[in-house]
């Protein structure tokens, strides 16, 4: 601080210089301005005549004035004066970082390393060793040996370093700190409450010095959702509750394309004062079913995404009734405990008619005590079965009466039926009523515990056969069956040999009745899972969360015991989606009863945050300040001295012009080419196709993007009905993406990362149809570039899907021109959505039937715009290729640029036209 | 043959530059000539000698076509010369005449040495007698002559004055801003013996306007004399109160020994300067 102001100065001594001034004012004052000399050969005329002023002798005492200024400038430029200055003490001996690397720490990554990063150049300038350590890896008890390097070898390792999606606790950090030589500690904190804390900063204090740095923002986290009543509940957290915020809760899942996007999203606001806030979302069962993850709009961090699971899914269960014959026995109804098991987690359809329920499109029909059906019935069901329904029945006197199933197996029973069935521990019968046998490990229901008090009193049996034992899935005491299966096509018939309801068994009364129902994927769990009821099940992760908050694939993974699941995430069971067969659940980065506090740091410890944009270095400005006064002083000089005209007036002139020229080179460049998007510039935009290029801050590669769209507009505005309006180069930060439907983005080694509030937009502009040609004009050279790393980072928050080289059968070969290579600048491969796996060449078809939903984006490196760009005055603006076969090259170019705007404005509309021709005969018939 | 290199170097480097020199002067003095064309002058001393066959080499204008009509022959008329002039030329050889302001402007010397050589050109064509004044050599006529001057005008010998013949006429080409005594002295000197002339006086634009402003330090071309100035825009008014005092007391000097004067500016037309002094001379014959 100097005089109170927040000012210091990284070169202090330099302003000794300052000192000097005084004297520099004496030897300007006392020396003249130099003179010219010239040869004249008319001097002898001049001989003997005297000047008549001695006034001009000495420089003018304003021309002094500027010039110290301009001195003193220099010298305070020199000296490093920086605003609101950061307190940084030097110290000495090995510094060891130690980063809190938990999910919380993901939303501001870039930001701590950006901090690592200056500790880093200070340990550089003391020449200490240093020591990067992850909180996650000494969480673990054989926590890895801090490797003590040199500043410049961890510098190289920054981009390395990354978060977990997990809350990893400290556990066995403090002995493992206990374990170290002495070390100075800065300690990255993610700043939220944690068990073992405080014990680890002992442990660090133990050692030396500890300095904390610790954003400010709080932590934002969304618990998981709850279904309450029909709606969905969801609550967030956040670390400080002061103030008044609202966030937006997303609900993001396939829309019926297969297409993932922002289903639903409502504002949650956390009063002041407030922790905890909730949002209430009430969605149609369609949307509720399609959502696969909620999350907290534009907070990158895997805590502030929550996945859906079966537990938020409503399945459609069908119930036929029958007929009402026996009125008013409501307990002794098997449907009652149906729908009982049922109605808390499954959306229930009832009817009489088996074509009504078909037709409602059920994921499960339950026949309860059903002898026979008619036989357009029954084909009707047994085609939904093989489709990948689930038809579960229920025994009961009626079916044990009927003959159904007796001698052939019945299609729509799992196996043949011996008649009449068997009573035991009845009035008139010898035999206890039978527990259940546990379940075989080869069941679905193992795992599951047998409570004691289920007995069956009565059952039908099943004939024995062969595959009898294949088929069975649950089997008494004395080992009769008691829940059968098979398959049927996609789908299976399982049959339970006892009633519905508590006639023939206690089953219908227990709970293990709901568990079994939830194990057939029947009904789903509501709410908290219990431990045992994943008893022995084996989960394998389908998809995980990373630290940011995307869902990626998952890998290969080993598969996870189901009670695990229930521990929480931690490293053995990271975040994202686990399945059992049919089942799907969500293991989140928070659990429902997370806490979120800011951590408690003692008195002596005072985090800080050096917050970047505040440390402002004003030595651009003093000098640039000098620079001006000193062309000032040019020009006052060149008055004074007479020559600022005269006989040399040209040259100088031109003099002053290469000092303005020098100035402005020297000049902070910290302004971009902008180009104004008013409200004007929308509505223009909007009115009419105009194609858009992406700023990158580096005017040379604008320039060419904007010169190449002004091509490709002129050659769609002569060859197509396309007439674009003026290209326009906008900026993802601010400008209004939507009224674009095609972005040009120039990939360079130096374009700077989009905020996430900008990636927000994009992917709302991706997800809403856009496109955005990516362009890293390297002639895509491996992907190993400078600019295609940098793609790459730059790509990879945006979620992309699995991209490709362009098939030669896909719509962007024929939407305009028939091509077969999109060459640019260079001939490189382009890259486009893949085609789902599963596409086929229909018969008799030239193409396939690719994406139905047109590729979101294109990537390449061929220097498209280069090859599209002109100048003013129409010729191309670079050469491309040579001769005959550069222009052929170039024409190719124009024809890829075409085909792509074409692609872009009518999506997959040529891939239809490889249908005609058998539209056209078909309606011939 | 002499093997000493650096006479040979300069000789080759003045055999170089004579042809130049000549063909320039020549190109002038043909300029000018076009001017007298057809105007007729007759009598005037030179009387009728006799006719003779032309031969190949007589330019066309000397072919006296009355005679030649008359016969199949082309004839020549020959005049004789009651008495040739001879023409002397001074040509100031002092540093001070190497100087011009800029790129566009001839040297002074370089523009007395053209001027000279044309009219020499001129006078050997009316068939005077030429010459310089420095040279040892006498005024002769011819080509011969006009070669011998062209090569003493470009590697001069700052010998000063000689002794003019007398009644010739004598050309003095400089810019006059040396010492004027000498040159007084020299004008006054020929006068005396009878020698009329031209005193033609070159200077630089520069010298002429003085265009400077602020500090300067004035330098002659030898660099021995020096001016220091702290505004020379100051010194206009008086340098150029001196520049006409100098020119009027050459006048003066002029019209006091019945020679002419005349002031001519490197970058002004050649030609103009050249007719003048054609005139200036012819006038007195």
């Amino acid at each position: 601080m100097i005089f109170g102001l927040p000012i210091a100065f990284t070169t202090p001594w330099l302003l000794a210089a300052l000192a000097a001034l005084p004297v520099l004012w004496w030897l300007l004052r006392a020396v003249p301005p130099a003179p010219v000399r010239r040869r004249f050969p008319a001097v002898t005329l001049l001989l003997g005549l005297e000047d008549r002023d001695a006034e001009s002798d000495r420089t003018p005492w304003w021309l002094l004035l500027l010039r110290l200024l301009a001195v003193a400038a220099l010298i305070l430029g020199f000296a490093g004066p920086v605003l609101n200055p950061e307190e940084r003490q030097a110290g000495r001996g090995p510094l060891l970082i130690f980063v809190d690397a938990q999910w919380t720490a993901a939303s501001d990554w870039p930001q701590r390393i950006a901090a690592i990063e200056d500790q880093l150049d200070d340990a550089a300038q003391a020449g200490r060793t240093v020591a990067i350590t992850l909180s996650h890896d000494v969480g673990l008890a054989d926590g890895a040996a801090p490797q003590w390097l040199s500043a410049g070898d961890w510098r190289a390792r920054l981009p390395g370093l990354s978060p977990v999606s997990w809350d990893a606790p400290y556990g066995a950090a403090p002995q493992w700190v206990a374990g170290l030589q002495d070390a100075d500690t800065v300690w990255v904190s993610d700043g939220l409450a944690r068990e073992g804390r405080s014990d680890l900063l002992a442990a660090f204090e133990a050692k030396g010095r500890v300095d904390v740095l610790q954003p400010t923002a709080p932590r934002l986290g969304l618990l998981p959702a709850q279904a309450e009543d029909g709606s969905l509940v969801l609550q967030a957290l956040r670390s400080e509750a002061v103030t008044t915020t609202e966030l937006q809760v997303q609900a993001i899942g396939p829309d019926p394309t297969g297409v993932e996007r922002v289903l639903a999203a409502s504002p949650l606001t956390f009063s002041a004062g407030a922790a905890r806030g909730e949002v209430r979302m009430a969605l149609p069962p369609e949307l509720r079913n399609r959502i696969t993850r909620f999350q907290l709009a534009a907070q990158l961090a895997a805590g502030a995404v929550t996945l859906a699971d079966d537990s938020l899914r409503r399945r459609r269960v069908a119930l036929l009734t029958g007929t009402q014959s026996r009125e008013g026995l409501e307990l002794l109804s098997p449907l009652h405990y149906l729908r009982e098991a049922l109605v808390p987690s499954a959306e229930v359809i009832e009817d009489e008619s088996i074509t009504t329920l078909v037709e409602a499109g059920p994921e499960v029909v339950i026949l309860p005590d059903v002898p026979s059906l008619a036989e357009p019935d029954q084909k009707a069901l047994a085609a939904w079965v093989a489709k990948g329904g689930l038809l579960l029945r229920f025994a009961g006197p009626r079916l044990a009466a009927a003959d159904t199933g007796r001698g052939v197996e019945d299609i729509l029973l799992p196996v043949r039926l011996r008649s009449g069935g068997r009573v035991v521990g009845g009035a008139m019968s010898w035999g206890a009523p039978r527990a259940l046998a546990p379940f075989p490990d080869t069941s679905p229901f193992f795992g599951l515990r047998v409570p004691d008090d289920v007995l069956v009193r009565a059952q039908i049996l099943a004939e024995p056969g062969p595959d009898l034992a294949d088929r069975t899935m649950a089997s008494l005491a004395d080992g009769t069956p008691l829940v059968t299966r098979k398959a049927l096509g996609d789908g299976q018939v399982v049959l339970f040999h006892i009633s519905a309801n508590a006639e023939w068994s206690s089953l219908a009364l227990s709970g293990l009745f709901v568990q079994m129902l939830e194990r057939l994927a029947v009904s789903t769990r509501p709410g908290q899972v219990k431990s045992e009821a994943l008893e022995g099940t084996q989960w394998v992760a389908e998809r995980l969360l990373d630290p940011f908050g995307q869902l990626g694939p998952a890998g290969a993974q080993a598969g996870v015991d189901g009670p695990q699941l229930l521990a929480g995430a931690g490293a053995d069971v990271p975040p994202g989606l686990y399945a059992d067969g049919d089942r799907l659940m969500a293991v989140n980065t928070l659990d429902a009863d997370a806490q979120m506090s800011p951590a408690n740091w003692p008195a002596h410890i005072a985090p800080r945050w050096e917050d970047r944009s505040a440390t402002r270095s004003l030595a651009p400005y003093l000098l640039a300040g000098a620079l001006i006064v000193g062309v000032i002083d040019v020009l006052a000089s060149l008055l004074i001295s007479g020559r600022l005209w005269g006989a040399r007036t040209m040259k100088g002139a031109a003099r002053v012009g290469a000092v303005f020229m020098f100035a402005m080179l020297c000049a902070p460049n910290d302004s971009v080419a902008q180009e104004v998007g008013t409200a004007d510039g929308v509505i223009g935009a909007a009115s009419t196709v105009t194609l858009a290029h992406v700023l990158t801050g580096d005017s040379a590669t604008d320039e060419v993007a904007k010169a190449g769209l002004t091509g490709l507009s002129d050659q769609l505005f002569s060859r197509t009905s396309v007439e674009p309006a003026p290209p326009f180069g906008l900026d993802v930060e601010s400008d209004d993406l939507s009224v674009y439907p095609f972005l040009y983005w120039p990939i360079t080694d130096t374009t700077r990362q989009p905020s996430p509030e900008a990636y927000g937009r994009l992917k709302t502009y991706l997800a809403a149809g856009g496109f955005i040609l990516f362009d890293t004009r390297d002639a895509g050279f491996g992907g190993e570039s400078a600019a295609a790393l940098r793609l790459r980072t730059i790509a990879l928050p945006l979620g992309l899907p699995p991209l490709e080289p362009v098939p030669l059968d896909h719509v962007l070969t024929r939407s305009f021109y028939l091509l077969e290579e999109f060459p640019g600048r260079a001939r490189g491969p382009a890259w486009v959505e893949a085609a789902p796996p599963n596409a086929e060449r229909a018969e008799g078809m030239p193409f396939r039937n690719l994406n139905d939903g047109v590729s979101p984006v294109i990537i390449g490196g061929n220097d498209w715009a280069g090859a599209w760009a002109i100048r003013s005055d129409g010729a191309p603006m670079f050469p491309v290729g040579r001769g005959q076969a550069g222009d052929r090259q170039r024409e190719m170019a124009v024809r890829f640029g075409i085909n792509l705007v074409m692609h872009v404005l009518t999506g997959n509309y040529k891939s239809d036209q490889v249908h005609v021709p058998a539209l056209l005969e078909r309606l011939g018939e | 043959m002499t093997s000493n290199p650096t006479l040979r170097t300069r000789a080759e480097a003045l055999a170089e530059r004579l042809p130049p020199l000549l063909a320039q002067a020549r190109h002038l003095a043909a300029s000018v000539e076009l001017g007298e064309h057809g105007r007729r002058r007759p009598g005037q001393g030179d009387a009728f000698w006799q006719f003779r066959p032309a031969q190949p080499g007589d330019p066309a204008h000397r072919i006296d076509w009355r005679r030649s009509a008359r016969s199949d022959h082309h004839y020549v008329q020959e005049k004789e010369w009651q008495a040739a002039q001879s023409v002397l030329f001074w040509v100031d050889a002092s540093p001070s005449m190497a100087f011009a302001s800029s790129s566009d402007v001839p040297e002074k010397g370089a523009l007395a040495r053209l001027i000279a050589m044309a009219l020499a050109t001129l006078l050997v064509r009316g068939g005077e007698r030429v010459g310089l004044a420095t040279s040892a050599s006498p005024a002769g006529r011819g080509e011969l002559a006009l070669s011998r001057m062209a090569s003493a005008l470009i590697d001069p010998q700052d010998t000063g004055f000689v002794d003019l013949p007398a009644r010739s006429r004598a050309v003095f080409l400089s810019d006059f801003l040396g010492d004027t005594a000498s040159v007084a002295q020299a004008v006054t000197q020929a006068a005396d013996r009878g020698v009329t002339g031209v005193l033609f006086q070159i200077l630089d634009p520069v010298e002429e306007g003085f265009p400077f402003h602020g500090r300067m330090i004035f330098e002659d071309m030898s660099g021995r004399l020096e001016h220091d100035t702290r505004e020379a825009h100051d010194l206009r008014d008086r340098y150029l109160d001196r520049l006409t005092a100098r020119k009027a007391e050459l006048s003066d000097l002029a019209r006091r020994t019945g020679w002419q004067f005349h002031t001519h500016h490197s970058g002004e037309a050649d030609s103009a300067a050249l007719l003048w002094l054609y005139h200036a001379i012819e006038g007195h014959r």
